[in-house]
């Protein structure tokens, strides 16, 4: 589903959090956001989910979401916020419970996603028992269960170890080529975007403005393949010239108490 | 097994103590006559109708105490109005030593069992008060804004999120609150009883029966433990995700 920022700026009382965020997400588009720490890349996807109202600006999106989406914004959490008393199951299971669904058809719906991420034989088990890369797998499995039009991941990755993160990647990857949302992505990890994100939106310091749109012109399906080696590398040492100098003014910066 | 055995070694050092005549008996029976006192007093039925009128007494206090102090700690957990109104209040009432009020409440209520049953469900109450709400907070905010970015309405986030969230909470809270029953169940009966183990176990030292003495005390313990192992299987069954 197209989504429109327009000139969004976002404050905290007195903190200026994010400033004039003009951006254009197309329908199916995977968008990365990257920016030091600090610079509001949270808040904007709070704003896009409608969890936050933003204090200047509006997002809009163009046509209705589609029948079938029963959660048209849905997260995906960088603590995968799991519910520990709840099998995998039941936690997928958690994002219908309250919608006007037929018990078969919930049941369905939970084994399919279930098996699109790979859990199905894990159902029974409670969160503790998995490690954080099948963990994480159920937070993808509960917000596919719901077809979300604009799925809004808050760096999903960054728990897990430098492995795991690969075998996500790919899953995620797999997973997308089947399902039509529009996808915006925060992360910290260069490597995330220029893998999964068909353009990454580079912020800067507080309050975040858009310092630069990078589009990166290889299908993600084919930039595991080595002739894409060279402009991946090229994208990604674009990418760090860019946050370079803000990452190191963030990394020296003193918190007031 | 080791604390079983510095247990039994203990135990067996006091006996030899006892019988050497380190310890007069008067001051300090010997561990098998404290057994013979406990025999003693289940031979005759004495035990049981002590047990059970203590019991008569702790499980009603805890019941209502627990009662009322989870309907007010969790309304305070759940609405910030409730908290705002309840917080000063719980806390500026919690550290009253709940014993002092007996005489007030044996004027309201009499000498007879309400008073003794009220002392005790007003000790459960503030602890259970505070442990279910502080339970509530303890809930990571994190898994109630993930619910609410599922769109599951408040009164599901409460079922769903917040309840069972707590429920570690509440249950730490319960082995508190028994112990707060068993002390003042003993320490009314102390004050105004002719029956329940704390009455026996006074009566017991005016008598200078250290044996009997003892032997109430050893029954104390033992209510303790059962207790504690109950609420320890029903935290087990109930909280098996843990
Ligand atoms: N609820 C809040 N109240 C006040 N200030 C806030 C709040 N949430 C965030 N901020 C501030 O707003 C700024 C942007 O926060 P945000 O979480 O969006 O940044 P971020 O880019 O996601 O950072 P990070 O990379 O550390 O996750 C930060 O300086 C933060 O301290
Ligand atoms: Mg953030």
């Amino acid at each position: 589903m197209p989504l429109h920022v327009e000139r969004v700026s976002h404050s905290y009382g007195p903190v200026a959090a994010l400033d004039a965020i003009d951006l254009d997400i197309a329908d199916g588009e995977t968008v990365a956001l990257i920016g030091p720490s600090g610079c509001g890349k949270s808040t904007l996807l709070g704003i896009l989910g409608g969890l936050l109202q933003p204090s200047v600006g509006r997002v809009t999106l163009s046509g209705q979401p589609p029948a079938d989406s029963l959660n048209p914004f849905t997260y995906i959490f960088q603590d995968f916020a799991l519910l520990p008393w709840r099998t995998v199951e039941a936690n997928v299971a958690l994002a219908l419970e309250h919608r006007p669904l037929g018990a078969a058809e919930r049941r369905e719906r939970v084994a399919a996603a279930l098996a699109l991420t790979g859990l199905s034989e894990f159902a029974a088990a409670y969160p503790k028992q998995l490690s954080g890369g099948m963990r994480q797998r159920v937070g993808i499995a509960r917000a596919l269960v719901v077809r979300p039009a604009v799925l809004l991941l808050d760096e999903p990755l960054s728990a897990l170890d430098a492995q795991t993160r690969e075998l996500l990647m790919e899953d995620l990857l797999r997973i997308w080529a089947r399902e039509r949302s529009t996808r915006v992505y925060v992360t910290h990890n260069l490597e995330e975007a220029a893998r999964l994100a068909d353009r990454v939106v580079v912020l800067s310091r507080r309050p975040g403005r858009i310092r630069e749109v990078v589009r990166i012109d290889v299908p993600v399906g084919d930039r595991g393949r080595p002739e894409h080696a060279a402009l991946l590398f090229e994208m990604h040492r674009r990418l760090w010239s860019l946050i370079r100098d803000e990452a190191a003014t963030a990394d020296r910066e003193v918190q007031p108490v | 097994m080791l604390p079983w055995i510095v247990f039994a070694v203990l135990i067996a050092l006091w006996q030899v103590a006892s019988n050497t005549g380190l310890l007069p008996p008067l001051f300090m029976p010997s561990p098998l006559s404290v057994v013979r006192a406990l025999q003693a007093l289940w031979l005759d039925g004495s035990l049981v109708e002590h047990v059970t009128a203590s019991l008569k007494r702790i499980v009603p206090g805890w019941l209502i105490g627990t009662a009322a102090g989870l309907a007010v700690g969790l309304a305070m957990g759940i609405f910030s109005a409730a908290r705002a109104a309840g917080v000063p209040i719980v806390s500026a009432l919690f550290p009253i030593p709940k014993i002092a009020l007996l005489p007030l409440l044996i004027l309201w209520f009499g000498i007879g069992e309400p008073s003794k049953i009220a002392t005790i469900a007003l000790g459960v109450f503030f602890p259970t008060t505070i442990s279910a709400y502080t339970a509530c907070d303890s809930v990571p905010r994190n898994l109630i804004r993930m619910a609410q970015s599922f769109g599951l309405p408040a009164r599901d986030i409460v079922a769903k999120i917040l309840l069972p969230g707590a429920m570690p909470g509440i249950f730490a809270g319960f082995r508190i609150s028994a112990s707060v029953a068993l002390l003042l169940v003993v320490a009314a009966e102390m004050i105004g009883a002719q029956q329940g183990i704390g009455a026996f176990v006074l009566t017991a030292g005016s008598l200078m029966q250290t044996d009997q003495l003892l032997a109430g005390v050893v029954m104390l313990s033992i209510l303790g433990l059962l207790v504690a192992w109950g609420l320890g299987m029903l935290e087990r069954a109930v909280l098996k995700w843990r």
